[in-house]
């Protein structure tokens, strides 16, 4: 008979080891859906995991989806860390691009780096500012702030769209909802001409550094950790829960806002109703598979984004609906919440005894 | 003093080798002891001497590695709770399982197989009450009985079952002594009606009082049986620790000097539906000396504790002034850096974050003595700080560098009140500052409290452990529904006298008392 049995302490080990048997989970998950389609599995492997990144090109798009996913965990993973939940990056993101796509437009005619930088400037803002409204609610009302930030996203979404398609709208696009091209003193420079990889990834691992070293050497990433762990230890010690609230949602703001001004600033090149690919959520996805540890968000991020670029692979030589990249995604997520248990139950295969 | 019941030599239980081996600690090793019908047998041991795992295989919840149990003269193996129960075990824990909204019938109804009948059961639980001395009302809800009536609770509970062997851990830890006589009467009872008892505790004298014969456990070895009748506290304790309990020295108080906590008309309505209402409280601490607050636990000590350390800040300002400051509004830490140093009750989850390092832990209140560079924190700094707080306060662990909820109950008391002292705070408040540490353990701590004040600090303790008190207080209060009592000099006082004081009664002059008595 398989049973679980309680740890006496919590396994380090596999706290560790579950990402990575989630991510076996999810491999084989991925050839059985592909044998249940009725394709080749380990040609549906191929095209998914391997081809992607078969070439430099390949592997600079990586690095490019990579981006948002790397700089939105690990300002999530802030506020996770202290059992602040922003489910709402993903409105963050739209409203981060919605503000540096309108100093974009605004200096339409400008050269100079003034640009770009008041582009990030506003991008960040304009995602605090999202992340600001289930902050102040929380502190000031005592708010959920899981549902007033995955709420948002929702009219994050309903705004970018009224946006595109009045206000920002391309006076000379046809009618298409998008803004007017941006600028080239509005783009992110890219880091290799054969590419379209950008600075926006200097940022990302610049912000994964700078995480690390808020949480593992500052003392207020100290204070946000024994928040996480023990809140009524961090009300002993006087930590104030309140502002821990403020810090975890606007980190999360801050870098979903950046990411969403990378995307309109890099392979975009222009606001449209779809800023972001769902980065806002995967990002959520990433952060617990890396263990709220920006090393491992380095790593999550860009197994999350091969996910995206596999998945349209699949679409275009296996004919595979554009949901696929969706199903590897959350079966990864349910793995790894099941692979969890055993950081705290061991499997016994004991027989019954009579 | 009484020998044990007729039928004297039949043996109820019997332990035979018993070992028990834990990934990291041999928990008890070759454990044998034999208790007959109508013995009250009393295990007596330092906290992590393996009394409580010895007591978890006999009622099931673990499985011995090797040894057998005899239960009745038949080797048995207990596989469940369940199955001690059918076997006639019964056992009251020191936490206490009991649903705080249901009443006390629906909590005995749900512990009972099948589905009783509640009127029945309400018959069942008067009759038993009475026949004991344990008063309790089968209707009233859980979350309104003290402690006292929620250990009844625990003890009817089991004797419905009509154990022929009760397991008491630590029962006596929060009750009143008015209360621990009764629950001695009760015990008394049962044992001559025969049914067994085995009696957890590490208090020598209820031991001496009440039990028949003691198996002493050390390190998860017996390392003797006595009857405590014809022992000393000094033989028993050299038993269990190895040595001679240490008794504090507690030196005559010097002068006293500034006030250093001052408390006026301190009033707070209670945030929890079950709490207790503050009101009027007043006192004043002084350095060099130490206030001992005495009380049932739930009379207010978590309010006044919660409001004293800052955690749940209060409105006035000027109700709480820590070293001249008007403090009532102030946060722990503004608290903290005015002087005020504070040992909270619960070490696990409040005063030391589990998971994390003794060093980080350190980190918790520490901070401010100058352990943060540009906010950054300074890693050999803090765990130098650990370290000494480890040497100087005879802490067992495995270093630094090892998690909170490694350590022993006693030993992360020692870390925590060692980091609060290292502290040099002017005003030490002090939450039951040795609930369940072992004896050898509670003695530094209390060494340790006495040293402080004699170098000037002002202390307050509020403690539900009279003796302990009474060991340590130079003036002594009582807290009773809310309200503080005057404090009396130590010399002025007595067990007796503060003992009646708990039950809210100080405000009759001396013959109400002699009446009450």
């Amino acid at each position: 008979m398989i049973r679980l049995e309680r740890r006496p302490e919590a396994s380090q080990v596999m706290s560790y080891a579950s990402p990575l048997i989630a991510i076996l989970l999810m491999l084989i998950g991925g050839l059985l859906l592909f044998a249940f389609l009725g394709k080749n599995p380990l040609e549906g492997f191929k095209v998914f995991f391997i081809n992607p990144v078969s070439d430099w090109y390949g592997v600079s798009e990586l690095f490019l989806k990579a981006t948002p996913l790397m700089l939105i965990a690990v300002g999530l993973a802030v506020g996770f860390r202290a059992n602040v939940w922003n489910i709402g990056a993903e409105g963050q993101l739209i409203v981060g691009g919605i503000a540096a796509s309108a100093v974009a437009l605004y200096f339409q005619e400008a050269e100079g780096a003034h640009v770009l930088i008041l582009m990030v400037i506003a991008g960040g803002i304009g995602g605090m500012l999202w992340a600001a409204i289930p902050a102040f609610l929380k502190t000031r009302f005592n708010t959920n702030e899981i549902l007033v930030s995955l709420m948002l996203v929702y009219v994050a979404q309903l705004l970018v769209s009224w946006l595109v398609h009045g206000p920002m709208m391309d006076p000379d696009g046809f009618n298409f909802p998008q803004s007017r091209m941006f600028e080239d003193s509005a783009l992110l420079p890219l880091l290799s001409e054969d590419s379209r990889l950008n600075l926006a990834f200097v940022f990302a691992l610049g912000a994964l550094l700078a995480g690390y070293i808020f949480m593992f050497r500052s003392f207020a990433g100290f204070q946000m950790q024994v928040a996480g762990y023990a809140r009524d230890a961090a009300r002993y010690a006087g930590f104030s829960a309140k502002r821990m609230i403020w810090i975890g949602l606007l980190s999360g703001g801050a870098m979903a806002g950046f990411a969403g001004m990378s995307e309109v600033a890099g392979p975009m090149g222009q606001l449209t109703e779809h800023v972001s690919s769902n980065y806002g959520f995967a990002a959520i996805i990433v952060a617990f598979v890396a263990r709220l540890n920006p090393v491992g968000i380095f790593f999550a991020s860009l197994l999350m984004a091969l996910l995206y670029l596999g998945g349209e692979q699949a679409q275009q030589y296996m004919n595979l609906p554009s949901s696929i990249s969706n199903v590897f995604q959350g079966m990864l997520l349910m793995f790894l919440l099941g692979s969890d248990v055993l950081i705290n139950y061991r499997v016994s295969w004991k027989e019954a005894r009579v | 003093m009484t020998t044990a019941a007729d039928g004297g030599d039949e043996l109820r239980l019997e332990l035979n080798g018993i070992t028990k081996i834990y990934p990291s600690v041999i928990a008890n090793e070759d454990v044998s002891l034999a208790v007959k019908r109508g013995e009250i047998h009393a295990v007596l041991g330092e906290n992590g001497a393996g009394k409580s795992t010895l007591m978890k295989m006999i009622y099931g919840v673990a499985k011995p590695d090797a040894g057998e149990m005899k239960w009745e003269g038949e080797v048995v193996h207990v596989e469940n709770p369940a199955h001690a129960r059918s076997l006639g075990i019964g056992m009251v824990f020191q936490h206490f399982s009991l649903f705080e909204t249901l009443n006390v019938v629906e909590n005995v109804a749900l512990a009972l197989p099948g589905n009783p009948d509640l009127n029945k059961l309400a018959e069942q639980i008067t009759e038993v009450s009475n026949r004991y001395g344990l008063p309790v009302d089968p209707q009233r809800l859980v979350h309104a009985l003290s402690v006292g009536e929620r250990q009844r609770v625990e003890i009817i509970r089991c004797l419905l079952q009509n154990p022929k062997l009760l397991i008491m851990d630590e029962p006596t830890s929060v009750l009143t002594p008015q209360a621990v006589r009764k629950l001695f009467d009760t015990l008394r009872q049962l044992a001559a009606e025969g049914c067994s008892i085995l009696y957890i505790s590490h208090k020598l004298d209820e031991i001496q009082e009440l039990c028949h014969v003691a198996t002493v456990l050390r390190d998860g070895k017996v390392t003797g049986d006595c009857i405590p009748a014809e022992e000393t506290p000094k033989s028993m304790a050299s038993l269990m620790i190895g040595k001679e309990l240490p008794v504090p020295e507690h030196s005559v108080p010097g002068e006293l000097g500034e006030v250093r906590l001052q408390l006026n008309r301190l009033s707070r309505v209670s945030d929890d539906p079950f709490g207790t209402d503050l009101q009027d409280i007043e006192l004043e601490v002084r350095s060099g000396e130490i206030l001992g607050i005495a009380g049932v636990s739930g009379n207010g000590q978590q309010e006044l504790l919660y409001a004293l350390s800052g955690e749940e800040p209060l409105n006035d300002a000027d109700a709480i002034v820590i070293c001249g400051k008007s403090s009532g509004r102030d946060q722990p830490d503004r608290r903290r850096s005015n002087g005020m140093g504070f040992v909270p009750e619960e070490r696990l989850g409040r005063g030391a974050v589990p998971r994390m390092s003794l060093t980080e832990n350190a980190l918790l209140t520490a901070h401010q003595a100058g352990m943060l560079k540009h906010g950054m924190i300074q890693f050999d700094k803090i765990a130098a700080f650990a370290r000494k707080c480890i040497a100087d306060f005879n802490v067992k662990c495995g270093g630094e560098e090892h998690a909170a909820n490694s350590l022993s109950g006693g030993n992360l008391q020692k870390f925590i009140m060692g980091r609060e002292i290292l502290l040099a705070p002017k005003l030490l408040v002090v939450a039951q500052p040795t609930w369940g540490v072992d004896v050898g353990a509670a003695a530094f701590i209390r060494q340790e409290l006495i040293d402080l004040r004699s170098g000037g600090a002002a202390i307050l303790v509020i403690s539900e452990e009279l003796e302990e008190l009474f060991e340590i207080s130079d003036r002594i209060a009582v807290i009773a529904e809310g309200r503080l009592s005057p404090a009396k000099q130590l010399a002025d006082t007595n067990i007796d006298e503060i003992g009646v004081w708990m039950s809210g009664m100080w405000e009759q002059p001396a013959a109400g008392v002699a009446a009450h008595d």
